[in-house]
């Protein structure tokens, strides 16, 4: 086969490969995995930020 | 430093060595920067000295900026992140400990160097083949410290922004192996393993996935971290941060070309390259705009915290470059700007405004984080730095989209005989104007990161450690 066969063979894998990479990242059955990942930011909180975010919300009162 | 407790379970003891290191060499770099920006106004200024000539110093301001700042902020942050995200303490602290070290060594190494002359000649990649080794030693050994303390994580995610740092460090380690191949001739000289174009094309494809893995992809890392942190709040869009992340590396990989428009690489290669450059609009907007929406319903925040306007306001930098960019990758546009002061102008709106300052609000974040303290020493000093920053970028990036289209112009218009109308000297004093804008955005910036320094001297120095609750 000729090696341009080849090229578009692959750039059709890619193509099919990005497109269910976008159907599962916005698929329903991911969102609670993912919000659980967002939050991992703020999952190790010690006792001082913890307080910090308290004193921010008092500022919204 | 003996002041700060240390935190039971993670090593801070790294992240405060680089973080204060990124603020040093924030300072060291920027004010090479300034001087070469001063010889371009005032030429005397080079003191007639080799040392001191432009040649030597550009790849020394280059270097240190990118490399010793971005670099220190990098290893700062990913190591901060990749502790907190993954809930356990780094993989080893002796290869922690042997990445800083190794990483100042190669630094002071390149700062004796590149003065003396010492360079294999390819931008970004200057330094010479021993240093070049250690580079890569030092990499590795970064790369199975990180990677391995994602791998042991307490967490069943991996956060997003170890994604981002993961894909900068390794990519990094091919580009700089496969870059800096070289047959040496002695210990100060060696040629590069390829030849002609394919040597040019390797140049460019390492320098501008730098600009991608190195300069982005780590600094996207720091902006999933810290914005969320920042604003108290979690990113916007966890599935966009996903196809975002996928989409950058798969296409930065294929920009290089658009540095080589108009020369020997084939011509299907730079249209290639052109091409692929418009499409990495995409993803750059996705981040962006991921970053910035982190921020909605939360906008009053920027009202009185400067650090979360510095990370914001990088983001709008980030925006900004990345479509000036891709502009610039169409090959007739580039006609126009290429070996002008925009492609500066456009380096440093990425740099400075990006890169930079994302840095300096991470810094700004963790600093009292890992020295134990409640807060930064002054919140008005980060302020006055902010708008310095700010300031000073404009100034730069204006005065370089002057000077670069009248370049442009200049070197292109031709009389009715065919003979070109300006002389290339012409065209450089025309600049002049320009050149002394951006040495006044440069000191901008300088002033600003020497009170970064005095406010993150008394932070560190300040004897108070941290309230148990709350002080209002």
């Amino acid at each position: 086969m000729d090696i341009n066969t080849y090229r578009g063979i692959l750039t059709i894998l890619v193509m099919v490969g990005f497109i269910s990479l976008i159907l599962w990242a916005y698929s329903k059955k991911q969102k609670k995995s993912f919000d659980e990942a967002a939050n991992l930011p703020f999952a190790d909180e010690d006792a001082r930020s913890l307080g910090k975010s308290e004193l921010e919300k008092k500022d919204h009162d | 430093m003996s002041t700060a407790t240390e935190q039971p379970t993670y090593n801070y003891k790294v992240v405060r060595q680089f973080a204060i290191m990124t603020v040093v060499w924030g300072i060291v770099g920027m004010a090479v920067g300034v001087l070469i920006a001063a010889q371009l106004v005032w030429p005397a200024l080079n003191f007639d000295t080799s040392w001191l000539s432009f040649g030597r110093l550009r790849p020394l301001h280059t270097n240190a900026v990118i490399f010793a700042f971005g670099g220190s902020a990098l290893f700062a942050t990913s190591y901060y992140v990749v502790q907190r995200t993954c809930q356990v303490r780094l993989f080893s602290d002796a290869l922690a400990s042997f990445t800083f070290w190794g990483w100042q060594l190669i630094i002071v190494l390149a700062a004796i160097t590149l003065p003396l002359g010492l360079t294999s000649g390819k931008e970004y990649a200057e330094l010479e083949w021993p240093i070049d080794i250690l580079i890569a030693v030092v990499w590795v050994a970064y790369a199975i410290n990180f990677l391995g303390t994602v791998k042991i994580r307490k967490t069943s995610h991996i956060y997003v922004a170890n994604w981002f740092y993961a894909a900068f460090i390794i990519t990094v380690a091919i580009l700089h192996i496969v870059n800096s191949a070289a047959l040496p001739v002695s210990m100060t000289k060696s040629y590069s393993a390829y030849a002609g174009a394919i040597d040019a094309m390797a140049q460019w494809w390492y320098g501008h996935n730098a600009v991608g893995f190195f300069l982005t992809a780590g600094f996207l890392g720091m902006m999933y971290y810290f914005v969320p942190k920042q604003a108290d709040r979690p990113v916007y869009s966890y599935r966009l941060s996903i196809v975002h992340f996928w989409a950058l590396i798969c296409t930065y990989m294929w920009a290089g070309p658009h540095h080589l428009h108009y020369t020997a690489l084939p011509d299907w290669t730079q249209s290639l390259g052109m091409v692929m450059s418009l499409i990495l609009l995409a993803p750059s907007w996705g981040g962006m705009i991921n970053g910035m929406m982190t921020l909605s319903g939360a906008w009053h925040k920027l009202r009185n915290d400067p650090i979360l306007r510095f990370l914001v306001v990088s983001l709008s930098f980030y925006g900004m470059s990345t479509f000036e960019g891709p502009m610039m990758a169409i090959k007739t546009v580039n006609a126009l700007s290429h070996y002008t002061d925009w492609t500066i102008g456009h380096v440093h709106a990425g740099a400075l405004g990006w890169v930079a300052m994302i840095s300096i609000g991470a810094t700004y974040h963790l600093i009292p984080k890992v020295f134990d303290k409640e807060q930064m020493h002054s919140v008005a000093l980060i302020n006055v730095h902010f708008w310095l920053a700010t300031i000073g970028t404009v100034l730069y990036i204006a005065s370089m989209w002057v000077n670069g289209i009248l370049q442009g112009l200049m070197w292109r218009a031709v009389n009715a005989d065919g003979t070109l109308t300006y002389s290339f000297v012409e065209a450089l004093e025309a600049s002049h104007p320009g050149f002394f804008v951006r040495w006044l955005g440069g000191a901008f910036w300088v002033i600003g990161m020497l009170l970064m320094a005095y406010n993150v001297w008394m932070t560190v120095r300040s004897a108070e450690a941290k309230p148990v609750a709350q002080t209002a």
